[in-house]
């Protein structure tokens, strides 16, 4: 089942008196294609569970639709939009088994999609058997690790058969290790079942390692959407350039004269056909050459060997934040006593930025 | 080793005396009068030991009518104290304006002094040289005859005893039960919303088990408290309770031992034994049921 978002917006009245209203979803318009995961990413208060109340009916929109598939679900009550919802605490009732919260969703059906007892029992194993839980079915919540509570709530999101499957920040109350194993388990989840899903995360790394397709949003406004590699190749402002990568990228003033880009007095690299400007210069870690005679002078501050990579945190005058970091390979041998260190550029690493707007400037 | 333990001892000391003298020393006391027969409380001497206190009070008709009394109260005033208050903090959780002057209106009873309460309840059922009271008024605008609260038929006095009980246990039952209600996280709702279950269900397998441990404990201190009525009923009915016909137990314990006819500290302290057992007897009910029922 496609999701698509029609001009969405959602203003909530200000809690601060005399500020005006808050926009948390600013003006939606994208599609979210048949049996894809799709990230949803954004820093914290940027509106994306806003946007996921608004696709699961919890709320309604100030203005604009939300589809599923060919129908119009705007005006439908959350129950009647056959969508699962998993929280970021779970939400698992503290008073039921495992079995029981996972069948509670059947349980409710009325009517013609009644279901026997036999039924409910039999679905609820299937679904515990598809995160891995059917061993635990007579546990209360509190008798579980927290990765074991995440996946009795997906099977219970899981069980009633959902067209979409909506996740809240499903793995922020887990530990690096397990969130590491989960975001795997949810990715299998969803190849086998085919169920389009919405995945809300602040964590770019966790959305960039799981999702078909990101939506990158700020303040309530939809900034980039697309496959993660896209995004992270090709940035359309320097917000979207920052928010994804580990390390982050670093950000220098420069400026563009006569078709080369000049951080400080150095020409570090050839920008053909741009117009003199002022400019932010992104350059990624891995976007450095280790290279004695390259045009980019940096102050060495100290060297770390992890492994594969070596990474070189050096200073700038002209940068954003106090250290530049580069992340070279192991078999580059850097003088970790040396003052100065020098790098040539990789051109699709580095990315330009209007100064005023923070918009790219390709060339 | 024995030096640090003697240390721990002092330390306790002073609660020590003074749960000795004002605990456990009456409470030894009153099990000491209770089987001791024929005493006399101006020579403080006794005739025997045995269980005749206890039959005599067992048999005393101001006593069985004060054991009744006390029954239909406890069995009338907890539940359905507990049950409006629950029905109140539902309504008022549900309402956001106005919300919170209502649970102020609620609340005032609690604050307020019983003397206020008594003449509330004075201006609703007593009758006077000038009114019957508003109650009565209400009765005769349905054209029947008044009915004395005060001074009248045992079900009209019970009726009044009862009322003004849950009057003045409701507030703070609604203000537990209120914050009880709040504290059940919202996402609950919300998942419950989700997976479209009806309004019913909610409250019964999600909103009830979540605040079923302040509902228990609601019960099991309304239980406590109901079996130790009395100030309630002077307040209304005056001291003379046994005429009245409108005694408690813990009234009876308190007439044995002061009343006009007092001065039988054995006979108090049996009556005293006997609500002992009573209460802990529906308190261990009240805890077998509430293993099955109450979630924590
Ligand atoms: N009911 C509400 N009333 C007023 N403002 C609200 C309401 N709900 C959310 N907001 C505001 O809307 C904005 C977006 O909130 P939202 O919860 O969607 O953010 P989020 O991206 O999910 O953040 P987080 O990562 O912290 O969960 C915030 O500024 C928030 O203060
Ligand atoms: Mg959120």
């Amino acid at each position: 089942m496609k999701v698509v978002l029609d001009h969405l917006t959602k203003r909530f009245p200000n809690r601060t008196k005399g500020e005006p209203d808050v926009i948390a979803v600013n003006d939606f318009t994208f599609e979210i294609p048949d049996g894809k995961l799709i990230g949803l990413l954004g820093p914290s208060g940027c509106g994306k569970s806003t946007c996921l109340n608004l696709i699961s009916g919890l709320e309604k929109p100030s203005s604009g639709k939300v589809f599923f598939g060919e129908t119009d679900v705007t005006d439908l009550e959350p129950e009647n939009r056959g969508v699962g919802l998993v929280f970021q605490n779970y939400a698992l009732y503290p008073h039921l088994t495992v079995r029981q919260n996972i069948m509670f969703p059947l349980q409710n059906l009325k009517g013609a999609d009644k279901l026997e007892k036999e039924e409910m029992l039999r679905r609820a194993d299937e679904a515990a058997k598809m995160v891995q839980i059917d061993k635990l079915m007579d546990r209360k919540p509190s008798q579980m690790s927290g990765g074991q509570q995440q996946r009795v709530a997906i099977a219970r999101a899981l069980v009633k058969m959902p067209r979409v499957l909506l996740l809240d920040e499903p793995l922020s109350n887990l530990d690096a290790r397990l969130r590491l194993q989960t975001r795997e388990e949810i990715r299998r989840i969803q190849r086998e079942t085919g169920i389009t899903t919405i995945f809300v995360t602040h964590d770019q790394e966790e959305a960039m390692s799981i999702s078909d397709e990101i939506v990158v949003m700020k303040l309530g406004v939809l900034q980039q959407i697309g496959k993660p590699q896209e995004v992270y190749n090709d940035p359309v402002n320097l917000f979207v350039a920052q928010f994804l990568g580990t390390p982050a990228i670093n950000t220098f003033t420069g400026e563009v004269r006569g078709g080369h880009v000049y951080i400080g007095s150095e020409a570090v690299l050839d920008a053909p056909g741009v117009p003199d400007q002022a400019v932010w210069v992104g350059i990624r870690p891995e976007g450095f050459i280790l290279d004695e005679k390259g045009p980019f002078t940096l102050d060495l501050t100290r060297v770390e060997v992890m492994g594969r990579d070596t990474s070189v945190v050096a200073a700038h005058p002209f940068a954003q934040s106090p250290s530049v970091r580069a992340i070279i390979s192991s078999e580059n041998e850097v003088d970790a006593d040396a003052a100065k260190v020098r790098f040539s550029l990789k051109p699709k690493k580095v990315f330009l930025f209007e100064e005023e707007s923070e918009l790219r400037i390709r060339f | 080793m024995k030096k640090s333990k003697l240390k721990g001892w002092l330390y306790l000391l002073p609660a020590i005396v003074f749960l000795g003298i004002f605990m456990v020393y009456p409470l030894v006391d009153v099990f000491v009068y209770a089987f001791q027969e024929g005493f006399n409380f101006a020579s403080q001497t006794y005739k025997g030991v045995g269980w005749y206190n206890f039959s005599y009070v067992l048999r005393d008709p101001y006593f069985l009518q004060a054991v009744k009394n006390t029954f239909i109260i406890v069995i009338i005033t907890v539940p359905v104290s507990t049950g409006l208050a629950l029905l109140i903090s539902l309504g008022l959780n549900s309402i956001k304006p106005l919300k919170n002057l209502f649970q102020t209106v609620y609340f005032l009873p609690y604050v307020t002094n019983t003397l206020a309460v008594g003449l509330v309840f004075m201006i609703l059922f007593k009758k006077t040289a000038y009114t019957d009271g508003l109650v009565n008024l209400i009765i005769n605008w349905f054209g029947s005859e008044s009915i004395d609260f005060i001074d009248g038929p045992y079900w009209a006095k019970m009726f009044v005893m009862c009322f003004y009980t849950v009057w003045v246990v409701m507030p703070f039952k609604i203000l537990i039960l209120t914050s009880a209600l709040a504290s059940v996280n919202e996402d609950y709702y919300k998942a419950a919303k989700i997976d479209g279950t009806s309004k019913g269900r909610i409250f019964r397998r999600i909103t009830l088990p979540m605040i079923s441990p302040m509902i228990f404990y609601l019960v099991i201190t309304g239980f406590i408290g109901a079996f130790k009525a009395y100030s309630d009923e002077v307040a209304i009915f005056g001291t003379d309770l046994n005429v009245a016909g409108m005694n408690t137990i813990v009234g009876y314990v308190y007439d044995m031992l002061y009343g006009d006819s007092g001065g039988y500290p054995s006979f108090a302290s049996a009556a005293a034994l006997i609500l002992f057992v009573i209460v802990l007897t529906i308190t261990v009910i009240n805890l077998m049921v509430s293993r099955k029922n109450v979630h924590y």
